[in-house]
């Protein structure tokens, strides 16, 4: 069985940062896996702009900013094999995977899971009526169409206000097609102001929020989606169906981490965020393996993705060298307001700052993030607007944090908004 | 006049408040960097846009991403995109090459985002 020191699985942003990382924190074979003929990962067929503004001080797109990476790990001696889909993580960190030449068996010192994540699929959606042809989720749109050459439809409605399903509807147009409008079920938009603003706005495609799709009609393909207003609850209000001639309906209602492996592996997951539990390294419940990006929970920016699996790699790193580290783990939960928070758990004594990252559970204006341990608030924060739709982060300093393992609790209240 | 926009400079999405005198920008507000201030000026002067969009390979069914070397006027979007759809480039191609000088005018080149063999 072949040893690496060091085997990323997934071969995108994430996965490409915490490789570079590893290596230059001092591991010597570093091995990423990707399943599909490219690294790259998502970004390959995000064609538009807006990537890497922190990271580089420039706007770049997708693949742009992929190569970046990818000759930066060229660079540094990272290996990879592509077209290698791992199949099982196990014991003693050995890695089953499967590619053109049969099966691959490793054992690696440490191991990073990368693997991005998926769209929520239509089974998900209680969407009824027929189920013609035309009907996509919006990256598999996104796929045909930049990566495959081809367009989708020519009449579209957008159901969710996604990033994806924004990014979309401009491409959309931009390819000569019309988009009748973007519905969204909920009052405020899950995707960023910008994205509304310069993927919608600059072509006057309306943004119906509190909207949903009631029916889908057509035979073989699609040829009309109804429309409907929603009431606080999200239930349809009658009277207000309206049909709106089309022969495609794009699906952009949110992702979920892909962690088939973690979960098989019996790595425990979080049921906020969809991805495995970590400690403040990134470190999951399995000694040694570490998430990051996508896969430990869906990000806005890869900006994010990067700082973020560059310190799963240099965990990785110091795993390999220095062994586990030494300490207690603390649970970190989520009060009020708060959803989505990675860590779950943290070491203490801690010897670092720890970097928390959320979701707000609604938008609110003038809130205040806090810190509890027992009745004690460790840290307070302002945040003038939180919104769901954006990741927030907040830095607890070692020094605020107990010594003993103790439970801690954050908390996000503010003025609601709508 | 009071124009509020929302900056798309970078994914922070600040709102912005700016105020007008006929042709002139007075102030502008709610911008959390410099590149706000620029952004809500230009915006409401001369707005531009970077595009992105995709050009033919020949031989190839993979279409290649290009991008607009720089921000061009907002009315000549639609036409950039169209001039880049209309286009059949010849690979192999270099990430960063130029494959259409002047795009639709506007003084813009339009630039391969990825390479094409
Ligand atoms: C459509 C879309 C638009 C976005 N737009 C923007 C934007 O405008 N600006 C911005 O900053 N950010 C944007 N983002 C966010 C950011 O780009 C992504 O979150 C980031 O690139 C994700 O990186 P990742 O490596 O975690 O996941 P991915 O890029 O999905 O990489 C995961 C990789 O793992 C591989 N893999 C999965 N399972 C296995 C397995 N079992 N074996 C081997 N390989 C496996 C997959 O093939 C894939 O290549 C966007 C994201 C999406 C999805
Ligand atoms: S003003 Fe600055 S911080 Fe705010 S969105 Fe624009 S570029 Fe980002």
């Amino acid at each position: 069985m072949r040893q690496v020191d060091i085997a990323v699985v997934g071969g995108g942003s994430a996965g490409l940062a915490a490789a570079i990382a590893a290596k230059e924190a001092g591991a010597r074979e570093v091995l990423v896996l990707e399943r599909e003929d490219e690294l790259g990962g998502i970004l390959r067929q995000c064609i538009h702009n807006g990537f890497g503004l922190h990271r580089f001080k420039e706007e770049l797109t997708g693949p742009e900013y992929a190569s970046r990476y990818i000759a930066k790990a060229r660079e540094l001696g990272v290996e990879h094999m592509t077209g290698v889909t791992v199949l099982e993580l196990g014991e003693g960190r050995t890695i089953t995977a499967v590619g053109e030449n049969g099966l691959i068996k490793l054992r690696a010192g440490a191991v990073v899971l990368a693997t991005g994540c998926r769209e929520r699929p239509r089974g998900a959606l209680a969407t009824p009526g027929t189920r013609p042809a035309g009907v996509y989720t919006a990256g598999a749109a996104q796929k045909l169409m930049n990566i495959g050459g081809f367009l989708p439809g020519r009449h579209v409605v957008i159901l969710g206000s996604g990033d994806i399903g924004l990014i979309m509807a401009r491409r959309f147009t931009l390819q000569g097609a019309k988009v009748e409008a973007v519905a969204e079920i909920m009052p405020y938009s899950s995707g960023l102001a910008r994205n509304i603003a310069q993927c919608l706005d600059d072509f006057g495609i309306p943004l119906l929020l509190s909207h949903t799709v009631v029916d889908i009609k057509g035979r073989e393909r699609v040829e009309s989606v109804t429309i409907a207003e929603v009431d606080r609850n999200r239930k349809p209000i009658p009277g207000t169906e309206r049909e709106i001639a089309c022969d495609t309906l794009l699906l952009s209602v949110g992702l979920i981490p892909e962690n088939e492996l973690a979960r098989a592996a019996g790595i425990e997951l979080c049921p906020s965020t969809g991805g495995a539990a970590v400690d403040d390294s990134l470190e999951t419940s399995m000694p040694g393996v570490f998430a990051c990006g996508n896969a430990l929970h869906v990000h806005d920016l890869v900006d994010n993705v990067s700082a973020e699996s560059e310190r799963a790699g240099r965990s990785a790193a110091r795993f390999l060298l220095c062994g586990r580290r030494e300490g207690r783990r603390a649970h970190l939960l989520q009060g009020e307001g708060v959803s989505g928070l990675v860590p779950q758990n943290l070491l203490l004594p801690a010897k670092e700052e720890v970097k928390l990252m959320f979701r707000p559970k609604k938008p609110l204006e003038n809130a205040v993030f806090s810190v509890l341990c027992g009745g004690e608030e460790l840290l307070r924060k302002n945040l003038p607007h939180a919104l769901p739709g954006e990741m927030a982060e907040v830095v607890l300093p070692a020094s605020l944090l107990p010594g003993e393992p103790r439970e801690l609790t954050a908390r996000l209240v503010g003025e609601e908004v709508l | 006049m009071i124009r509020e926009l929302v900056c798309i400079n970078c994914p922070v999405g600040c709102r912005l408040r700016v105020e007008l005198e006929g042709e002139q920008v007075v102030s502008v507000s709610g911008n959390r960097c410099k590149r706000g201030e620029s952004y809500g000026r230009e915006e409401c002067l001369d707005p531009r846009r970077t595009v992105t969009a995709l050009a033919r390979v020949s031989g190839s069914s993979r279409p290649l991403p290009v991008k607009t070397s720089r921000p061009v006027p907002k009315q000549k979007v639609m036409d950039c995109a169209a001039a880049a759809a209309g286009l059949t480039v010849q690979p192999p191609v270099e990430i960063g090459q130029v494959v259409l000088k002047n795009v639709a005018g506007t003084g813009a080149d339009l630039l391969a985002t990825d390479s094409a063999e």
